[in-house]
């Protein structure tokens, strides 16, 4: 029993990191259509801001990861407005070769300033160590991970639903030409809405540095996964990517522990699966 | 008002056996290569393997408008199969090249019947997912495949039984500047017959081809199967001729990389290959042998910019130039 | 007065021909013309694994450094650098190739890498240069060709002792956990023959893909398994600290299990980033700084002399170190005439007493005769170190003795 919950636990912190960082991609490819395969950049560059300001210049967890995000959420307001919307109405092919040619500029970028090895992450002494619930011990790193991964995941939610802004977010997505005649300014509403994605993503990577490290590899290692999410997910949802994260985050930690044998298989022979049985992802909204 | 004519001069009085005979001339200077460059062998093999991958590619992106990031899947299936056949006694070379075609065009039949219903990211999504489904499964049968260490033991018998794999490249060199050749002459025709035509016209309004009776479905499939089938003549090639056999074949850098290369050149142009793999790896030995970064930033710079400016590769640009001269020309 | 400058400036130019004569003629008296003998060294200086490869990368240039002296007169040597990017065969087969073609070097050296180092020692056959694998730690290596040794040591020299140590110890069951990939295969088979042969028994063994980044699922389940000891090997660097880091968030390192490991799991340059999750460790191996021999104090006093009081060699280093002490030897027992058969006859009953390491020989095999010793993880002045606390004398690689065909 204390197996499950310790492997449900661990799949769980694994699932929320990877919401985090793929559900800012998820709106952004529904709203925008644009296929952005660079959407992992952000989350590295969250999580080298916050290493950064840790190692670097000794500033507490939390304040470091919460400046990591407003600057990749900044950078990213300034990369749509300024690059990505030339290129909206552009082939498939076109935007996927100049979002991955984005992602190898950034990866140079980054291994020239911080050099090729993974960033060291000094977690703050109250996440350190286990913590004990009910006779279960769990890593504490794990523990707040899960739990301000719930927060901020709520909070999202609420945005989404109960706000104005999320509101015509839902509308752009649904029908861009309506929402604009209604008077909705999607040209800003891309924006913005990029710069929170792209803030979620950075959030996403300076929380789970410890489980996706931190390398100038990461946009290219882990960009199968963020993609994963949001096809299984579904474009322009977030509900959807919700429950496709967990249930990747579940199968793919469950894998380690009861068949490391099978490694990595399982979860690409699922995600082929559901595709081919719902090619517009689980919730199945269109 | 003067009516602007088309050149007369051009056309006009080459025979056409001696315009068959100049496009063969590129193809003999290469050939000629081992005597200019001794030690250039290895890479220049290389270079013509991944010229044939490339063509594969350009079938599926250029002319049936499939954009894949998985095609290494079938480039390692091949070459896997090559190698594993040789470990196991199957060793003569034409034939473990048709045992690796053959794997792969079943592979890309398998994965492609199941994907090409769909289209946009989730297509895209499930090519990468089917190759990294088969890296994956190549990295576990570590038996079977040698996994993290590569497949070692391989070993084929001389190609024809006359002509041995030396160690100096020079069987490899014409083994695969040939096959390269009669695959160029194959995916030339096939490019200009009614099917070649009928994939171009799927690439540019499916919805009209429907309409006109093409069965869109079945061509593509069959589209990719051949492809397949190349990309895999590919990886055996490369088995055969550096003897060896590594996850790399299988690898989302290789298929990212080749789709690169033929960017590069231009796709959709059957000259595009040959022009984006000698240039990419060319810049890769000059760019990445100072600094690995350095070669990633140009790399990434120049798609940028190619999407930006240029699309078409260099081809494109070179079209585009020819058009103007032409113009100007003309008017 | 325009005449004599005439003169002057003709006396001049003559002057300026006579001397330029001279010195050609002196040039071409040199007696025997520079022997440039180059040597082809492909390591990993790219990617996440690229600290190893520079510990091997300074050794030898330090080397170089310090004993330009050494080399007959006339001859000098030329180092030939490729990059391999990590575990590449197929890179690390072309750059091979491409050394020995274009280049025309006439010793290959590095091979950093078992998967790496295969290849290469595979293509020596054919080529027939000599190839001295510094890291690559997998037996089968040496198998590959007449033309390959080794100077730094085997998955099980360093697991299979271990493994009869540790049933000695009086532990029962044992669990291994491994990177997949061949020294991994290796380690994982030695340590279960030593330790079953002592007595013990294997209740779990896992492989972990190499470039895997969350170990913490597979550590929870051996945890879950509550074994005496863990084996565990990785390839050192970067990964050993993650690996470390992972065995503590499980809570291993705080229970009554024991981890022990050769010695790439403690590796000397990634100890100040494990922290005092490491302390206590055990683990088998050939080199550490610590060590209070003299050769070694003598080598890492220069080491830190080149590099800077805060750096510390590792076994990568030595095995560098110790690759170019052999490599140098050949080409001074040949006087600078490299002849592929004899360098390996030489290489093979070659031998060095002073290596940092203690003595060490190469035997028929091509494989590195050995000190090994058993090291804890202390802390010492303030700073973590690999405590040598027993030495197991003059190993070969058990391997090739059980399989003696």
């Amino acid at each position: 029993m204390t197996t499950t919950i310790t492997i449900l636990f661990f799949g769980i912190a694994y699932g929320m990191i990877l919401y985090l960082i793929s559900v800012g991609l998820s709106v952004t490819m529904g709203l925008m259509g644009f296929v952005n395969l660079a959407h992992g950049v952000f989350a590295m560059l969250g999580g080298y801001a916050t290493v950064t300001f840790m190692n670097r210049f000794g500033v507490p967890f939390l304040l470091a990861l919460a400046i990591g995000c407003v600057l990749v959420a900044a950078l990213g307001f300034v990369l749509e407005r300024t690059l990505y919307r030339h290129l909206y109405g552009r082939s498939e092919l076109d935007q996927v070769l100049f979002s991955f040619g984005l992602i190898l500029v950034s990866v140079a970028i980054v291994r020239i300033a911080w050099g090729p090895l993974a960033q060291p992450i000094h977690l703050p002494d109250y996440l350190k160590g286990q913590v004990k619930i009910l006779d279960i011990t769990l890593p504490a790193y794990r523990l707040a991970l899960v739990g301000f991964g719930t927060a901020v995941i709520a909070g999202l939610w609420f945005v989404f639903d109960r706000t104005l802004f999320g509101a015509r977010i839902r509308a752009a997505v649904d029908n861009r030409a309506m929402a604009q005649s209604i008077g909705i300014n999607t040209s800003r509403l891309f924006a913005a809405a990029f710069g929170l994605g792209t803030g979620l993503a950075a959030l996403g990577g300076g929380l789970g540095a410890d489980v996706l490290a931190i390398a100038p590899a990461y946009p290219l290692q882990y960009m199968v996964y963020f993609l994963i999410v949001v096809a299984v997910g579904g474009l322009g949802d977030i509900k959807g990517p919700f429950v496709a994260a967990l249930v990747i985050g579940l199968s793919d930690t469950a894998c380690r522990y009861f068949l490391p044998e099978a490694g990595s298989i399982f979860i690409f022979a699922f995600v082929f699966i559901v595709l081919i049985w719902r090619p517009n992802g689980i919730m199945e909204r269109r | 008002m003067k009516t602007v004519s088309a050149s007369p001069i051009v056309h006009a009085t080459m025979p056409s056996g001696i315009i068959r005979l100049l496009k063969l001339l590129p193809w003999l200077v290469v050939a000629a290569l081992p005597l200019a460059l001794p030690g250039y062998e290895p890479l220049a093999t290389q270079v013509f393997v991944m010229i044939l991958f490339a063509l594969s590619l350009d079938l599926l992106v250029g002319y049936a408008g499939i954009v894949t990031l998985g095609h290494a899947g079938l480039f390692g299936m091949g070459g896997y199969t090559a190698g594993i056949l040789s470990v196991h006694g199957i060793t003569d070379p034409i034939v473990t090249a048709l045992y690796g075609m053959i794997v792969a065009a079943v592979t890309g039949l398998v994965f492609g019947a199941a994907m090409l219903r769909t289209k946009g990211l989730t297509l895209l999504m499930l090519t990468m997912a089917s190759a990294s489904l088969l890296y994956e499964l190549a990295n576990k049968a570590t038996g079977l495949t040698g996994g993290e260490d590569g497949l070692q033991g391989v070993s084929f018998t001389p190609v024809l039984g006359l002509f041995p794999f030396d160690f100096r490249g020079k069987t490899a060199f014409f083994y695969s500047l040939a096959t390269l050749f009669l695959v160029f002459t194959l995916v030339r025709a096939l490019i200009n017959s009614p099917f070649g035509w009928s994939l171009r016209g799927i690439r540019e309004n499916d919805a009209r081809m429907a309409a006109i009776g093409c069965p869109i479905m079945q061509r593509r499939i069959i589209a990719y199967v051949i492809s397949s089938a190349l990309a895999g003549l590919a990886g055996a090639l490369q088995a055969q001729t550096t003897q060896f056999v590594a996850l790399y074949s299988l690898s989302f850098e290789l298929s990212g990389n080749i789709l690169i290369m033929l960017i590069l050149g231009g796709s959709g142009r059957l000259y595009g290959a040959f022009v984006g793999v000698p240039a990419f790896m060319f810049a890769q030995d000059l760019l990445a042998k100072q600094d690995p970064a350095n070669w990633f930033l140009g790399q990434g710079i120049i798609l940028i910019a190619m999407v930006m400016l240029a699309p078409g590769g260099i081809l494109g640009i070179a079209e585009r130039a020819v058009n103007a001269i032409k113009t100007r020309r003309g008017a | 007065m325009r005449f004599a400058k005439m003169i002057g400036a003709r006396l001049l130019r003559q002057g300026a021909v006579v001397v330029a004569a001279l010195t050609l003629a002196l040039v071409a008296l040199i007696p025997a013309e520079a022997q440039t003998i180059k040597i082809g060294m492909i390591l990993t200086y790219s990617g996440p694994d690229a600290a190893l490869g520079e510990q091997i990368d300074r050794a030898v240039n330090l080397f170089v450094k310090l004993h330009e002296s050494e080399l007959p007169p006339g001859v000098n040597v030329e180092l030939i650098k490729r990059d391999d990017t990590g575990v590449n065969p197929d890179l690390a087969k072309r750059l091979a190739q491409e050394l020995v073609l274009r280049d025309q070097v006439q010793i290959l050296t590095g091979g950093q890498w078992t998967p790496n180092a295969m290849v290469i020692a595979a293509l020596t056959k054919e080529a027939k240069v000599p190839f001295v694998t510094m890291t690559a730690g997998g037996s089968a290596v040496t198998l590959q060709s007449p033309y390959v040794v080794r100077t730094g040591w085997t998955l099980w020299q360093t697991s299979y002792p271990l493994g009869e140590w540790a049933a000695k110890q009086g532990w029962k069951n044992a669990y291994t956990v491994v990177s997949d990939f061949g020294p991994g295969h290796d380690g994982e088979a030695a340590f279960t023959k030593g330790f079953t042969e002592g007595g013990g028994t294997i209740v779990g063994s896992v492989r972990i893909p190499l470039k895997t980044t969350d170990y913490l699922p597979y550590f929870q389940k051996v945890k879950d398994v509550n074994p005496d000891v863990v084996y565990a090997f990785n390839p050192g660097g970067p990964q050993a600290t993650a690996f470390m880091k992972a065995f503590d968030d499980v809570g291993i390192t705080k229970s009554k299990i024991k981890l022990i490991g050769p010695l790439d799991i403690t590796s000397d340059d990634e100890l100040p980033n494990m922290g005092r999750s490491a302390l206590g460790v055990v683990t088998l191996g050939q080199y550490s700084p610590a060590a209070m021999r003299q050769t070694n104090i003598d080598f890492v006093a220069a080491w830190k002399k080149e590099y800077g009081a805060d750096s510390v060699p590792t076994y990568f280093a030595v095995a560098g170190w110790d690759g170019m002490r052999a490599i140098y030897d050949a080409i001074k027992a040949q006087k600078g005439k490299i002849d592929p058969d004899a360098t390996m006859k030489f290489l093979r009953t070659w031998s060095n007493p002073n290596s940092p390491r203690g003595p060490i020989r190469i035997d028929q095999a091509g494989d590195l005769v050995q000190n090994l010793y058993l090291r804890r993880v202390e802390e010492k002045d303030g700073r973590l170190a690999n405590i040598e606390f027993a030495t197991i004398e003059q190993i070969g690689d058990p391997w090739k003795v059980f399989n003696k065909k």
